[in-house]
C-alpha cells in the first residue's frame, strides 16, 4: 500500500509546485494522473519515488517513509534514458547487478521476451527505434520486480499505433505480477484504457482536483459507450480543473466581466 | 517481372558493394600516400640526374641509409628510448594531475570556482615560457624536462575531464539514482563510462602536446634523445640525421597514439558517431 500524506513541494526558486496531496493506492491498482502542463505531475512522481524529497508531508510504502529511491519503487521516464554504453540486455539487467549471473541472465531473457525484443538483446541502444527503446526501458524497470511502478508520460513521444501497442504490452506485463502502477499521461484515452482510477490535478499549486473511478471490465473496448462516458467525464473534470485558475487572476477576471 | 529479377540481382549488388568497400578501405590510405611518394621519388630522381646535389635536402635513399646506420649502431634506439622515457613519465604525471583535478573541479562547483580561474590563467601562459624557471628550480637534467612535458599534457587533460564531468547528462545520472547507485558505484557504472569518449580525446591531445614539448625540452640541452639528434644534426650540418630523427618522431608518436586508441576501442564500441555510421555503409 502506497500512501501520500499531505505531500507538498516548494522548489528552491519559490515555485509552489504541490500542495497537500493525499491519496493511497492499493497493491495491484492502476492509477492515472492527468492534468494541464506544469500542474506538478512530474513533481509528484519524483516525490513518490524519492528522487526529490517533498517539502511537506511524507510518502509511505507499507508504512515505511520513502526518503530516497527505494528498491520496491521503479520509475519509467518520458524518454527511454537507456545507457548508451550497455547493450539492450545490459540495460535491462542494470538493476540486477548484485544477483548471480545465471539468475540475472534468465530474468533479462524473460523480460526481453515479454516485451518482444529477445532478438535485440545484443544490440546497442542507438540501433533501436523509439518504441523499441521505450520497451527496453519498461523491461529495465520491471526486471527488479518493483511493487510500485511509476510512469511519467511514458508513451507521449510515440506515434498513435505504437502507443496503443505499448499500452497493451504494459497491461500484459502488469498482469504477470500485478504491481501498483501510477501513470502520468496527457492522453485521456490512455488513462481510461489503463486505469482503475483517474486523478485530475489542478495547477498552481498542484493538487488533486477530482477523482474518477473508471469501473470498466478488462480488456476495454475503446469503442464502447461506457468507455466514451468515462472519457467525457474525465474531459469535463479536466476542463473545470483549468478554469478556476484563469478566473483567480484578477486582471483576467476583470476582462471577462467587461 | 521485377520481382523475378530481384533475387538474382541481389547477390550481385552485394558483391559489388563488398568489392567497393574493400576498395575504399585500401584505396583511401593509398590515395593519401600518393603525393608524398611521388614527391620523394621525384626528388630522388632529380638528385640522381644531377639537377641538385641534395646536400641540404637529402634524397630518400640517403635518409634511409642514415636511418639504417643509426639503427645499426644502436644510436637510434638509445635516443628514441631516452625521448620515450621522458614522454611517458611526463605524460603519466600530467595525466594523473589533470584527471584528478579535472574530476574534482567538474564534480564540485565550489572547488571549480576556487581553482579553475587560477588554472585558466596559468594556461594562458605559453608553456615554453616556464623553461628558464624550471631550469632554475629543477636543474638542467631530467626533472625540468619531465616537468615541462607534464605541464603540456596537464592542460588538455584537465580541460577535457572537467568538461566531460560537467556535461554528463543529468537524466542519465538520475537513472543511476533511481537504481539506488551512489558514491563509488555511481562513478563506476554511470560517470566513468559517460566521460570515457571525451577522456580518450583528452588523452590523445595531451599526448600530442607531450611529443611537442619533449622536443622543446630536449632543445634546452640534452646529451641524448631524438631532440638531441636534431640539434646535433644542425650543429654538425647533417640534414639527413635531422630528417631521420623527424621520421622517428612521427613513427613513435603515431604508434603511441594508436596504443591509446587501440586500448580504448573495445570500451567505445557503443559510440553513436557519424563517422562509424558512415563507414559501415
Ligand atoms: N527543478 C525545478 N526547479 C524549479 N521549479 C520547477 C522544477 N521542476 C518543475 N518546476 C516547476 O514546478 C511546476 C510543476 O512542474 P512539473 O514538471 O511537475 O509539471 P508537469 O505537471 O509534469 O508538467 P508537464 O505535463 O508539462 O510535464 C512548474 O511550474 C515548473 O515550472
Ligand atoms: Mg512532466
Amino acid at each position: 500500500m502506497l500512501t501520500l500524506e499531505r505531500v507538498g513541494k516548494t522548489y528552491g526558486n519559490g515555485v509552489h509546485a504541490l500542495e497537500a496531496v493525499n491519496f493511497s493506492v492499493g497493491p495491484g491498482e492502476i492509477v492515472a494522473i492527468v492534468g494541464g502542463s506544469g500542474c506538478g505531475k512530474s513533481t509528484l512522481l519524483r516525490a513518490i519515488c524519492g528522487l526529490d524529497t517533498p517539502s511537506q508531508g511524507r510518502v509511505l510504502l507499507d508504512g515505511e517513509t520513502v526518503t530516497q529511491p527505494h528498491e520496491k519503487i521503479g520509475i519509467i521516464f518520458q524518454e527511454p534514458r537507456l545507457l548508451p554504453w550497455l547493450t539492450v540486455a545490459g540495460n535491462v539487467g542494470f538493476g540486477l547487478e548484485d544477483r548471480p549471473k545465471p539468475e540475472r541472465d534468465a530474468r533479462v531473457a524473460e523480460a526481453l521476451t515479454r516485451v518482444g525484443l529477445s532478438d535485440k538483446a545484443r544490440m546497442w541502444p542507438r540501433e533501436l527505434s523509439g518504441g523499441q527503446a521505450q520497451r527496453v526501458a519498461i523491461a529495465r524497470a520491471l526486471v527488479p520486480r518493483p511493487e510500485v511502478l511509476l510512469l511519467d508520460e511514458p508513451f507521449s513521444a510515440l506515434d498513435a499505433f505504437t502507443r496503443v501497442d505499448l499500452q497493451d504490452h504494459l497491461l500484459g506485463l502488469w498482469a504477470d505480477r500485478r504491481p501498483t502502477l501510477i501513470l502520468v499521461t496527457h492522453d485521456v484515452d490512455e488513462a481510461v484504457v489503463l486505469a482503475d482510477r483517474i486523478m485530475v490535478m489542478r495547477p498552481r499549486p498542484g493538487r488533486i482536483f477530482d477523482t474518477v473511478e473508471t469501473d470498466l471490465p478488462r480488456p476495454r473496448d475503446r469503442q464502447s459507450s461506457d468507455f466514451d462516458r468515462v472519457r467525457r467525464h474525465v474531459m469535463a473534470a479536466l476542463d473545470r480543473s483549468l478554469k478556476p485558475a484563469v478566473k483567480s487572476d484578477a486582471n483576467e477576471g476583470a476582462a471577462l466581466w467587461w | 517481372m521485377s520481382a523475378a529479377i530481384e533475387p538474382a540481382a541481389q547477390p550481385k549488388r552485394n558483391d559489388a558493394k563488398r568489392a567497393k568497400s574493400v576498395l575504399s578501405r585500401y584505396s583511401s590510405p593509398a590515395l593519401g600516400l600518393f603525393l608524398p611518394l611521388v614527391l620523394a621519388l621525384g626528388w630522388e630522381l632529380a638528385v640522381r640526374a644531377g639537377f641538385s646535389n641534395g646536400r641540404l635536402v637529402p634524397p630518400p635513399s640517403v635518409i634511409y641509409a642514415t636511418f639504417a646506420e643509426l639503427a645499426k649502431t644502436g644510436e637510434l634506439q638509445r635516443h628514441a628510448a631516452a625521448t620515450l622515457a621522458r614522454v611517458v613519465s611526463g605524460f603519466g604525471i600530467g595525466v594523473i594531475a589533470g584527471t584528478v583535478l579535472g574530476a574534482i573541479t567538474g564534480y564540485s562547483t565550489l572547488v571549480r570556482r576556487f581553482i579553475d580561474p587560477s588554472l585558466q590563467a596559468l594556461r594562458a601562459i605559453p608553456s615554453i615560457a616556464w623553461v628558464p624557471l624550471f631550469i632554475l628550480w629543477l636543474g638542467i637534467f631530467e626533472a625540468s624536462k619531465v616537468t615541462l612535458i607534464a605541464v603540456g599534457v596537464f592542460f588538455p587533460v584537465y580541460l577535457g575531464v572537467m568538461g566531460a564531468v560537467t556535461s554528463v547528462d543529468r537524466k542519465i545520472v538520475e537513472v543511476g539514482r533511481a537504481f539506488r547507485l551512489s558514491g563509488f558505484n555511481m562513478v563506476r557504472r554511470i560517470l566513468l563510462p559517460a566521460v570515457l569518449p571525451a577522456y580518450v580525446i583528452a588523452l590523445r591531445s595531451g599526448l600530442g602536446l607531450g611529443w611537442m614539448f619533449v622536443v622543446a625540452a630536449e632543445f634546452m640541452g640534452a646529451s641524448e634523445g631524438l631532440g638531441f639528434l636534431l640539434v646535433d644534426g644542425q650543429q654538425l650540418g647533417k640534414p639527413a640525421q635531422i630528417v631521420a630523427a623527424i621520421v622517428a618522431f612521427a613513427v613513435i608518436g603515431k604508434i603511441t597514439d594508436w596504443l591509446i586508441v587501440g586500448i580504448a576501442a573495445p570500451f567505445l564500441r557503443w559510440e553513436d558517431r557519424f563517422k562509424s555510421q558512415a563507414s559501415q555503409d
